[in-house]
């Protein structure tokens, strides 16, 4: 590999690691917004099942 | 039409993908080598992504026009990652040019190239709207100021285009003159499909980084609803 062919790997191979750490960031974003998802459905449902049971009235 | 606007991300992303496997065929199949030898094959990258970075600055400039005069909370988050995606860019376009420099000229950086020192200062600008951006508390005030600040720094973007033609010094090869692009057809094509390439990655990016902001505060209010 000539000196000229491994600068241009380097500057791609920049191009694709910055790209990859980007996506890297991204998917560890997506992870948390995953576990925030989870903790307010959790919420969600224990408000739900705290809930006195309502009763069926008869109408009229 | 509604069927692209429901699919707007993964048609984006396939577009990026096609494009980008394109811009690198074509950079190493198609393109003849020039004087500057097959180093010169850097160039079909850095370029196209140092002008994704202006293209992405004054998306959020305008995007944070549209915020002062509307008063739109989505505008403004429009601005932030159009500018932080802007700011990446930079990065790349910074490492690009230095491993560029390092075959050409010797040197990682050269300080009295008035293009190069022009392009750093409009990156550190940006650098420094996130540090403005994360010092104010969010509300109207955050949002203005950064709106402000963002506009401010768009001001930069022509003078660093013009440096380049302004510039005494020749250090930094000149390709678009008022002439037009020295440039066969060959290489203005493999050019122009990169350009288009970096475009529609940054575009997928913006939208991935966008949905996820905008879930971040449906999750916010949300949390703030069952509390």
């Amino acid at each position: 590999m000539t000196t000229a062919e491994k600068y241009v790997t380097a500057a791609y191979l920049v191009v694709f690691l910055v790209v990859l750490a980007y996506v890297l960031i991204i998917s560890l974003k997506l992870g948390r917004l995953e576990r925030e998802v989870a903790e307010l459905e959790e919420l969600a449902r224990r408000r739900r099942d705290a809930e006195p049971e309502r009763k069926a009235v008869a109408i009229g | 039409m509604t069927l692209l606007r429901a699919h707007r991300l993964p048609a984006l992303a396939a577009l990026a993908l096609g494009l980008m496997t394109a811009a690198i065929a074509m950079v190493f199949f198609y393109a003849p080598l020039d004087a500057d030898g097959f180093n010169q094959k850097i160039f079909y990258f850095h370029v196209p992504v140092a002008l994704t970075a202006y293209a992405c600055f004054g998306w959020g400039a305008w995007k944070a026009l549209v915020h002062l005069w509307r008063h739109s909370p989505e505008a403004d988050l429009q601005s932030y990652v159009a500018i932080h995606q802007g700011v990446i860019f930079g990065v790349l376009v910074l490492l690009t040019g230095s491993i560029w420099a390092r075959y050409r000229w010797g040197h990682w950086w050269v300080w009295s190239s008035n293009q190069l020192v022009l392009f750093l200062l409009l990156f550190l600008f940006y650098a420094a709207y996130f540090m403005l951006r994360y010092s104010v508390e969010p509300g109207p005030r955050r949002e203005n100021l950064a709106a402000v600040y963002a506009l401010f720094g768009v001001v930069l973007i022509p003078v660093s285009w013009l440096a380049i033609h302004l510039a005494q010094d020749i250090i930094h090869p000149v390709v678009f003159t008022s002439t037009g692009p020295h440039l066969g057809g060959r290489e203005l094509l493999t050019f122009c499909v990169s350009w288009a390439a970096i475009l529609s990655l940054a575009a997928c990016l913006y939208h991935v980084e966008l949905a996820g902001k905008r879930l971040d505060a449906r999750l916010r209010t949300l949390r703030e609803l069952l509390a």
